[in-house]
């Protein structure tokens, strides 16, 4: 896994609540059998005016010109600005993989869906949770002048605006660790393989029909 | 000390406490399906890893199955790929698999507990959100991404950060005519789609109790559409008889044992939770959702309400954007939505109880003789599994369904998520039992209202939504 240490990147504003992972990335997406290649598909009903369809060449397609990342300011963002329970829905993890492809590195929303969240460390992406003053001040900033960026610092846990303004978030110690590191946690975990099969053992004492 | 019933199933389940909080918590079910697995064996194979322990495991295919022809196999070659990419997997890992020819072959979360594969007080996981549905028998079960199914696999375990505790009780008798399914919309609708968040909810209550194993699966099920991490209820004796005798349920002495350990997984006296909430049977009316979310949710007895009213700008615009997708008017009476298509299926509401229940509806119809409205291009009934579908035949719903109308498919997930060929048109309005309305869930710009099964059936009928409790 890529590790995340600092990101200056475009800030893209999708100013709706509750987008859900359907809209991340439709399911017939999710018939591909590889990690990559959805960054196309990205937010694809909201994105394109037809229906698209799994390896589909999207250069041509027509564009929907409401959508806000479409808009030629917003080209080569790298963080999205989002509103309350994003990411909620499938557990499908073609949407972080559909986010990073298309170069989203950083979420930030007042709240997420729980295993969207959970997924997004998996692959590199770090999704900030801030209140909804926080947002409103970030949304309006950024819808208000192009070229916005931010400067994202996840060992100092804080995000800076253009004009020198700083927001703390909150994330925790072993997630932190992890992305920081790009650490891979099945290796960490095989690193217990002892405490497991002792956990096994005593199990299979205690409940023989579970194992 | 008193201890929720959560608690003494996860404390069971600790492997160990790192430093910083987290819990390397172990692993009893792993279920699999074809759509979010196969990235996670190839990262196995990438590392030169092996499954923890194969036994732990079942899959069987079922989002991206044909539920017409299935002798003739599966005529998009994507999903095709996708399926045999299951079958060689598992396979290659030993791995138990129900596939296609298989009658005990259907969607993960009616398959497991009808095999006896989901068990009281286990940890469940499956890379599908709905793994919720597996709570209904006190277990803790959670959706988990890709990663974490890889994770799984290699290690038996998952590192977990412990949820908070919430107990939902809803008191009172159930009316007449309200399933499993209005008790979790109209939870939904109360709490919101972010209610449950960072919580593992127990529902409790004498409500919940006369549940049968359908219904608390079809409630533990949407617990995913109110945030939760997991949704749970209590050991009683209908989860005991729902178990015994389940292929994979333990049997002679074991089963003495397991039982007795099972008795002990109910929330104990004086236990805390960090959130209570109360409601009461009585107030739950037949629901309808009528926007893109499920907490767009009203008793079939009201209208589509008026942005004018939403609590604040965000819902305002959330319900001025659902109604423009929806193709619907502030006012307007849920009883005078029409439908073109009727969709009874999926992990919510594909079991048999449910098409007992559809069933009931569709021979009333026909004794009065009535079947499907003309204006209903296409109701279908899509079976949970194999077994199911077997079970239905049996009783003879089947014939019932086809005298009235309605279409009766093979087993899959269908146009719950609209994977495979079934699927809503643009602009085509659904009555659906299953357990999304989101934008798209059935097919682009399908329309989705979300319903009970007898709620589906007696739309077919008529043409539009009614009060199935004015049709008994
Ligand atoms: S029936 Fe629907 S919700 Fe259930 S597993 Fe299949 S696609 Fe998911």
């Amino acid at each position: 896994m890529q590790a995340f240490t600092t990101l200056k990147g475009l800030a893209a504003p999708l100013d709706r609540a509750n987008v859900d992972t359907d809209a991340i990335i439709p399911k017939q997406f999710l018939k591909s059998i590889k990690r990559t290649g959805y960054g196309p598909y990205l937010f694809d009903e909201w994105r394109y005016e037809d229906r698209g369809e799994p390896e589909m060449d999207c250069t041509h397609r027509p564009r929907r010109a409401d959508f806000v990342l479409n808009q030629p300011r917003y080209q080569g963002a790298s963080i999205l600005l989002a509103r309350e329970n994003f990411g909620c829905g499938s557990s499908r993890e073609h949407a972080p993989w559909a986010l990073l492809d298309a170069g989203f590195r950083c979420v930030i929303a007042p709240s997420f869906a729980d295993i969207f969240y959970n997924n997004c460390f998996k692959n590199g992406i770090l999704p900030i949770v801030m209140d909804v003053s926080t947002m409103d001040k970030l949304f309006s900033e950024c819808e208000a002048s192009e070229g916005y960026a931010l400067d994202v610092d996840l060992q100092a846990q804080s995000v800076t605006t253009p004009s020198g303004e700083v927001f703390a978030f909150d994330l925790d110690a072993f997630r932190k660790h992890c992305l920081l590191n790009g650490l891979d946690d099945i290796g960490l975990t095989l690193a217990d393989a002892d405490a497991i099969g002792a956990y096994e053992e005593k199990r299979h004492y205690e409940a023989p029909w579970l194992l | 000390m008193a201890k929720t019933l959560f608690d003494k199933v996860w404390d069971q389940h600790v492997v160990k406490r790192n430093d910083d909080g987290s819990i390397l918590l172990y692993i009893d079910r792993h279920l699999l399906h074809e759509v979010t697995s196969p990235q996670a064996f190839e990262g196995l194979r990438l590392a030169g890893r092996k499954p923890w322990r194969v036994s732990a495991a079942a899959a069987t295919p079922d989002h991206n199955v044909p539920t017409t022809n299935r002798d003739k196999g599966i005529a998009d070659s994507v999903s095709r790929a996708q399926v045999e990419a299951l079958d060689r997997n598992c396979e290659e890992f030993g791995i138990t698999e129900f596939g296609l020819d298989d009658i005990r072959q259907g969607i993960v979360h009616v398959v497991g507990p009808e095999q006896g594969l989901t068990l009281p007080g286990m940890t469940v996981v499956c890379g599908d959100s709905h793994t919720s549905t597996h709570g209904a028998f006190g277990s803790i079960a959670m959706g988990i991404g890709t990663s974490e199914v890889e994770h799984v696999l290699a290690t038996q375990c998952l590192i977990q950060q412990k949820p908070k505790r919430m107990r939902i009780s809803v008191n009172g008798d159930l009316p007449s005519g309200i399933t499993g399914k209005d008790v979790a919309l109209y939870i939904i609708g109360k709490i919101g789609t972010a209610g449950g968040t960072g919580y593992a909810i127990e529902f409790a209550g004498t409500a919940i109790r006369q549940l049968s194993m359908e219904g608390r699966m079809s409630l533990c099920n949407m617990t995913i559409e109110a945030g939760a991490r997991c949704g749970m209820v209590a050991v009683d004796d209908v989860t005991i008889e729902y178990v015994k005798g389940r292929p994979y349920a333990p049997s002679g002495d074991d089963w003495t044992r397991a039982e007795a350990a099972w008795r002990e997984l109910v929330t104990d006296k004086g236990a805390v939770f960090d959130h209570e909430l109360e409601f009461q049977a009585a107030d739950i009316v037949p629901q309808v959702s009528w926007g893109t979310s499920p907490e767009m949710v009203l008793p079939v007895t009201a209208s589509v309400p008026d942005p004018d009213a939403a609590r604040d700008a965000v819902q305002r615009e959330g319900w001025q954007r659902a109604l423009g997708y929806m193709g619907l008017q502030a006012g307007t009476p849920i009883t005078e939505i029409a439908v073109d298509k009727v969709f009874i299926g999926s992990c919510t509401n594909g079991r048999i109880e449910d098409f007992r229940d559809a069933a009931a509806i569709a021979s009333r119809a026909l004794a009065k003789g009535h079947k499907v409205a003309d204006n209903v291009k296409l109701a279908m009934l899509v079976p949970g599994s194999g077994l199911v579908k077997k079970q239905a035949e049996k009783e003879g719903l089947d014939t019932i369904f086809r005298d009235a109308g309605f279409e009766w498919r093979d087993p899959g997930c269908s146009m719950c998520l609209a994977m495979n060929a079934d699927r809503l048109e643009p602009g085509e309005r659904c009555a659906s039992t299953s357990n999304r309305n989101f934008e798209g869930r059935q097919g682009m710009g399908g329309r989705t209202h979300l319903v009970s099964p007898a709620m589906a059936a007696a739309a077919a009928i008529a043409g539009h939504f009614v009060d199935i409790r004015d049709w008994t």
